[in-house]
């Protein structure tokens, strides 16, 4: 596997395309009826794509010897940026910059909460990912702070979920396969404290 | 920033002037007996484009996005069609739309409709007050409630082969709501005939109550003495109440009903106040009266 010798400005500039599709929609009219909710909804999928994208990496690594490893940063940034945008998306053409509405809406509706979580948790790591950040903090502790991203993958899924009124079907199946890429660290994990105790 | 909105019905492409000349005819009729007498109901803000109203639907029974109906209900037998009108009706049966909502009675009403969803547009409807129709089958003293059923046909409304929802679709008004002059049988808009995504060829306007209640490409409607139990309120009881008035102060858990966002109103359109049954207040509001709608939501 030679991907590695792929520079990570390469999954930057793929990272940036969707944006760059979204905007160009924005402009050439492609968006339909209601370009706002086309804006947020996109920006919203896109960031949980990569997200996912970045679970896998490890997997990957240890179950078909592909090694992405130093993708995995760019992932979960452009995952952090997606949703930072659809944030913004969300509250300067969806709620008009009604900030009272807004943060009311935040604290009272379970998909905002929820959404908010995993939003937060997205941006800690984002501001801890640089290698600066690792020294500073420790291998130790920057692991402990960067696991809290198990946590970001399903909460983002719930907010998705939640956020309809019917269950649908991608984020369920969305849901599904991060559930097994979860399945996999607890099993490896388990597996390791095996090993030490033995 | 909204050019089509200001089509009137009368921009409507030629074709379809042409394929639906005598609702065209009826339209015209309706818009200048309207002028005069139908005024009170309509408002005067500017409708939303026939492109906007026509590809951005709740029909559950085509889909869950707002694009299926315009994509899944082209294949939908509409003619013929018969409405069965029963329980306590004088004169119980199978009518056809043309039955229901002739020509020559059909009217023109622009209405507000506001979706439990937060969002809102302006439509320009044709029908016939349902108290027309409902003085024509003529109701039994004891009638309470009106009870409507969406057609079931799962070979041509596809999501009705998926159980994610319990179909046929229902609805229901008590009888003082299904008789005011607000709640109309629209079978056609922007005067032409229904398209059908929009819920052909009739369908319940009721522009007071979350777009929802309006339920579409009817099939039946029962005249009953027990509240009926509508679809969604049945699926989640603390979502959705019979009622389902627009009402700025009572939110529905996932989205506060305070606002909305006006379907073509650009980007940077923002939101806009929810107005109390959705701007009809002056007309409905009596009927409520004592009501606690907080709990009656
Ligand atoms: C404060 C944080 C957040 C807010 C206020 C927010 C807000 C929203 C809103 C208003 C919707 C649309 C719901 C509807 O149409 O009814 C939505 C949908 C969505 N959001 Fe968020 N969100 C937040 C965080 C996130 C995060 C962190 C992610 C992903 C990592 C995310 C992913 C999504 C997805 C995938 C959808 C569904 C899009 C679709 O249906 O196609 N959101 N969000």
């Amino acid at each position: 596997m030679q991907l590695r010798r792929l520079p990570t400005g390469v999954v930057w500039a793929l990272g940036a395309l969707p944006l760059a599709v979204l905007v160009w929609d924005v402009f050439a009219g492609g968006l339909g009826v209601d370009p706002v909710r086309d804006i947020e909804h996109r920006l919203g999928r896109t960031a949980v794509y990569f997200l996912v994208a970045s679970l896998c990496v490890t997997p990957l690594l240890r179950l078909a010897r592909i090694n992405l490893m130093k993708f995995r940063r760019p992932l979960g940034l452009l995952s952090a940026s997606y949703a930072a945008l659809h944030l913004l998306a969300w509250a300067v053409l969806d709620m008009g910059l009604r900030w009272e509405q807004a943060l009311k809406d935040i604290a009272r509706r379970p998909y905002l909460t929820i959404g908010m979580a995993a939003l937060v948790i997205l941006l800690i790591l984002a501001a801890t990912s640089s290698n600066a950040a690792i020294r500073r903090l420790g291998a130790r502790r920057w692991g402990a702070i960067h696991r809290l991203v198990y946590l970001a993958a399903p909460l983002a899924l719930f907010h998705w979920l939640l956020a309809h009124k019917i269950w649908p079907g991608k984020p369920l199946l969305i849901l599904g396969a991060v559930a097994i890429l979860l399945g996999l660290r607890l099993a490896w994990a388990r597996a390791r404290r095996f090993a030490s105790n033995t | 920033m909204r050019p089509a909105s200001d089509l009137t019905w009368t921009d409507v492409t030629p074709e379809h002037l042409f394929l639906n000349r005598r609702s065209f005819i009826a339209g015209a009729a309706a818009l200048v007996a309207g002028s005069a007498g139908a005024a009170g109901f309509s408002t005067d803000e500017a409708p939303n484009s026939f492109d906007e109203i026509t590809n951005y639907n709740n029909f559950y029974e085509f889909g869950f996005g707002k694009t299926d109906p315009a994509r899944f209900a082209k294949g939908l037998t509409t003619d013929p069609w018969s409405v069965e009108i029963d329980g306590l009706v004088d004169r119980p049966g199978s009518y056809s739309v043309a039955d229901l909502a002739p020509d020559n009675a059909v009217e023109e009403r622009i209405y507000r409709l506001r979706c439990v969803e937060a969002w809102s547009m302006v439509i320009p409807w044709l029908g016939v007050p349902l108290a027309s129709v409902l003085e024509k089958v003529g109701v039994q003293p004891g009638a309470k409630f009106v009870e409507f059923e969406t057609l079931l046909r799962p070979e041509e409304m596809p999501a009705q082969r998926r159980r994610s929802m319990q179909w046929p679709y229902r609805e229901g008004l008590r009888l003082d709501e299904a008789m005011h002059p607000l709640t109309i049988l629209a079978t056609g808009l922007y005067g032409q005939a229904l398209p059908n995504q929009n819920g052909a060829p009739i369908r319940l306007v009721v522009p007071w109550k979350y777009g929802f209640k309006s339920i579409k490409s009817i099939v039946r409607i029962t005249l009953t003495d027990t509240q009926p139990v509508s679809t969604w309120q049945a699926m989640q009881p603390g979502e959705y109440g019979f009622y389902a008035n627009v009402n700025p102060r009572v939110d529905h858990p996932r989205w506060s009903q305070a606002t909305e966002r006006r379907i073509g109103a650009g980007l940077l359109g923002g939101r806009q106040d929810t107005l109390m049954f959705n701007g009809y207040g002056e007309q409905v509001a009596s009927l409520y009266a004592g009501m606690d709608l907080a709990r009656d939501y």
